[in-house]
């Protein structure tokens, strides 16, 4: 039955279908706390209906057959029959959840498996207890579309029409342009089950010219079709408007009474209509006049004359449309806004984001060129490129940039299902979700904070009893929160828990000989132990966490994303998880500086200022330490640290860098300047970590190592301790 | 564009869909209410979808109703195509060059 889909529409059906599942899950998530929200019901319910129209548009028979269930329950929600309990809204959960790996096998073009189908069994099953609920309502709940409306007149005529082609009459709602669909889109799509024999565009309801908005969709169609089709199938083509849309859909040799009333129905005057199905070959002539004095006639003894419900109608869709123009100007803005977003595949981006960067360094050949032939001109002019190109990639990089809060979000159900599974009380609070971040590192930064939150309402949080033993709200609180901080972004994971065990965590460090015993570290430095491979301090291992295996790898991956991550304490009170992440992964600002023959770049950002080392270093701390200001500075020679043996110059210069709370000096021969930076990666061979983050093309075509600044500073930290050690025992 | 002559021209470019529709809507009742003949060249349409259909109707009722001449020339395929399609060649009266080809190329097969 799947029709040939190309696969290209397929792929946003599937990423609409995600983000359908997403809202839907957020508002289950709202319903569990809130039941009686009808906007939130008509919200799943919408979602739901959605995806089952547009599964049955791609002839997914699977899906349609399990959403419908869905769907069909939903819809008993919506009118009140059956109220959402705890358990209905955690069984749409499930539901959901399974439309999630429905979603996943149309994606990778699997039919589902074995396993899947029996949940979805076991699923529809479920879900059909709801529907067999006492109210009857039997009828109705197969199909939600009010395809006929039940005859007002009790009109029992024998007739049928002659033809013998089906007969569909739409008329659009005004939204539907907006909404992104184009009526002609349908018309096309019935071409490909069938033949549509007669087409009239209704043109009738588009208001005069000064009072027409050209955004809004005022057409409608008449249309004679010849199928082998049913009507499920035709009414599934409609499924995209069915919400917003008049539909009438009539069969082959339909009894004239039903075209008596779709006249009737349709706003359009019934002369007026009556010539357009003559016109479609669906009316013989004859049979309109039939009709016509059928209704004249009607006109007398019925009690509500048709005369009078078509003016009626006539009367009350001007002001119809009226309202409908009057809220569609308050919601054009945001309206607009979404109209203009487009897809983009990723890949296109980074192809840009890469071209900018070679761009970037043909710009610097040429400016380097300009200096070293001393052409006045040629500089001018390189210096404009330099800016335009900077601002090139300023909007290229912006364009990979997204809020975090879609992530964020995601946190709603994973703490609320592992408050479930612990039966702890927690509450997800966020702040700072509109900050954005570079797309890869959202994409990578999901998997370590599921595993911070999780560590924080497993081990952070307690359980009620003690919660309330402390004096504290029974409810706990989990914060996750984002800003920016120094061309970094920062993300908090935060708890109102107990806080760390600092004597326990020591303890085990020193059992586990992560440290000597007898050392004396600072609070920060035992609590960031934590983060040492192997390293659990759970009394008991959980479901969840406590295995020992966890922290280590949220390190992992962040560095991985050259981040850092460390952890603040109070005892009793609560624990805060900092993540540090570059913005973006692709290219930097520079500070380029000489050490020798070889060149380094640094990070701007990250760059305090720039000393001379003989005005500050009176040498104190053996060579290691300067007093800037009366601050103690590490300091180390970067000649030192990677060998280079070359003439030691007369003034060397300290660089003063900062990252989070440290500041550490690099001493240096030679200050370089500003340098926009393409990043690229060290590969395998550079990866032990001798404070080298990659390597970067400069224009001359010399290569330019990238220094990794956190990773250098946590060397001299370690040297710190080291010097230390020997002190202590 | 508007002079003191009463016929002006107007060739749509691109697309005639809805996300060009509003800024077009303008350019044609301009162009109406300040010419007695109005020409819209549609040759160079790349794409037209359901509103853009639409507009060219509320073009044509327009300059109807300011009792003024609206000719469309010049069909570009698409243009032509969704014409045909959507049945309002007659509406529109104008000569339907590439509609005209296609159909006579049906009957001689």
């Amino acid at each position: 039955m799947s029709p040939d889909i190309p696969e290209e529409y397929l792929q946003t059906f599937v990423i609409e279908c995600r983000e359908l599942l997403e809202q839907m899950e957020d508002a289950l998530l709202i319903i569990e706390r809130d039941p009686e929200n009808p906007e939130i019901i008509n919200a799943i319910f919408r979602a739901a209906h959605t995806i089952k129209g547009t599964a049955g548009l791609f002839g997914i028979d699977y899906m349609v057959e399990f959403t419908h269930v869905a769907e069909s329950v939903l819809d008993r929600v919506r009118s009140r029959e059956v109220m959402i309990s705890s358990a209905l809204s955690a069984l749409f959960i499930e539901v959901h959840d399974h439309l999630g790996t429905l979603v996943n096998h149309v994606d990778e073009g699997t039919l589902p498996t074995e396993e899947v189908d029996a949940r979805s069994k076991r699923l529809i099953a479920q879900l059909k207890q709801y529907l067999d609920a006492p109210v009857t309502h039997e009828a109705e709940h197969s199909s939600d579309m009010p395809i006929v409306v039940k005859p007002k007149m009790n009109l029992v005529q024998g007739d049928v029409v002659k033809t013998d082609y089906w007969h569909i009459s739409l008329r659009f709602g005004l939204e539907v342009f907006r909404n992104g669909m184009d009526p002609f889109s349908f018309v096309r799509y019935l071409s490909s089950i069938g033949q549509v024999v007669q087409l009239v565009t209704i043109i009738d309801a588009i208001p005069p010219a000064d009072e027409m908005d050209p955004e809004s969709c005022y057409l409608g169609f008449e249309i004679s079709f010849d199928t082998d089709a049913d009507k499920l199938t035709i009414e599934n083509i409609f499924n995209f408007v069915r919400d917003d849309c008049s539909i009438y859909i009539l069969a082959p040799h339909s009894k004239v009474s039903e075209y008596e009333r779709l006249i009737q129905e349709l706003p359009e005057q019934e002369m007026r209509l009556g010539e357009i199905l003559v016109k479609c070959g669906s009316l013989t002539p004859t049979e309109l006049e039939r009709i016509l004095r059928l209704q004249a006639e009607q006109d007398d003894d019925s009690s509500q004359p048709i005369g009078e419900v078509l003016l009626e109608q006539q009367m009350v869709s001007p002001p119809v449309i009226e309202a409908a123009l009057e809220k569609q100007k308050h919601v054009k803005e945001t309206k607009k806004a979404e109209a203009n977003l487009i897809r983009v595949d990723a890949d296109k981006l980074d192809e840009l984001i890469n071209l900018v960067g070679e761009l970037i360094i043909a710009g610097a050949g040429i400016n380097l060129l300009a200096k070293r032939e001393k052409l006045a001109s040629l500089l001018q002019s390189t210096a404009t490129l330099s800016r335009l190109v900077e601002e090139v990639r300023d909007s290229a990089l912006a364009l990979r940039m997204v809020q975090i809060g879609g992530t964020f979000n995601r946190f709603q159900r994973v703490v609320r299902d592992v408050s479930k599974e612990l039966g702890k009380d927690v509450d997800l609070v966020i702040s700072g979700a509109e900050t954005e971040l570079d797309k890869t590192v959202v994409e990578k930064i999901g998997d370590p904070l599921t595993h911070l939150v999780r560590n924080s309402m497993d081990h952070g949080i307690e359980s009620a009893e003690l919660r309330i033993a402390r004096g504290k709200p029974v409810k706990g609180t989990l914060q996750l929160s984002a800003y920016h901080d120094a061309g970094n972004i920062v993300i908090e994971v935060s708890d109102d828990g107990g806080g760390l065990n600092k004597e326990k965590i020591l303890n085990k460090a020193i059992e586990r000989g992560l440290i000597a015993e007898g050392t004396n570290p600072t609070d920060k430095e035992i609590y960031n132990l934590i983060f040492e491979a192997g390293f659990s301090t759970a009394d008991a291992v959980s479901n969840l966490s406590g295995r020992g295996v966890g922290m280590d790898v949220v390190r992992r991956n962040i560095q991985a994303l050259r981040g850092t991550v460390d952890l603040d304490s109070v005892e009793g009170e609560g624990s805060t998880v900092r993540i540090r992440l570059p913005l973006t992964l692709a290219i930097i600002d520079g500070f380029m500086v000489g050490v020798g023959n070889a060149t380094y770049v640094m990070p701007l950002d990250i760059v305090v200022e720039c000393i001379e080392l003989k005005a500050w270093a009176s040498d104190e701390g053996d060579g290691q330490y300067i007093n800037l200001r009366g601050e103690v500075l590490p300091y180390r020679r970067l000649r030192d640290h990677f060998g280079i043996k070359s003439e030691t110059v007369q003034r060397e210069n300290v660089v003063v860098v900062r990252y989070g709370e440290h500041k550490a000096g690099l001493v240096v021969d030679k200050l370089m300047g500003e340098f926009q930076t393409v990043i690229k990666s060290p590969g395998k061979l550079f990866e032990s970590g001798k404070g080298i983050g990659g390597f970067t093309i400069l224009g001359s075509g010399e290569v330019a190592l990238i220094l990794d600044i956190p990773g250098l500073m946590g060397l001299v930290e370690h040297e710190k301790i080291d010097v230390r050690k020997p002190v202590s025992t | 564009m508007a002079n003191k002559t009463q016929r002006a021209c107007i060739a749509v470019k691109g697309e005639l869909t809805i996300y060009t529709v509003t800024e077009l809507k303008d350019k044609f009742l301009g162009g109406l209410l300040m010419n007695d003949e109005l020409e819209l060249d549609l040759s160079e349409v790349s794409e037209i979808d359901g509103a853009g259909l639409q507009l060219l109707v509320m073009a044509k009722q327009g300059a109807m109703a300011l009792e003024k001449t609206l000719f469309m020339i010049s069909h570009s395929p698409v243009v032509a195509e969704l014409i045909d399609l959507s049945g309002l060649s007659g509406f529109f009266g104008d000569p339907l060059l590439m509609a005209h080809q296609s159909k006579l190329e049906g009957e001689s097969s």
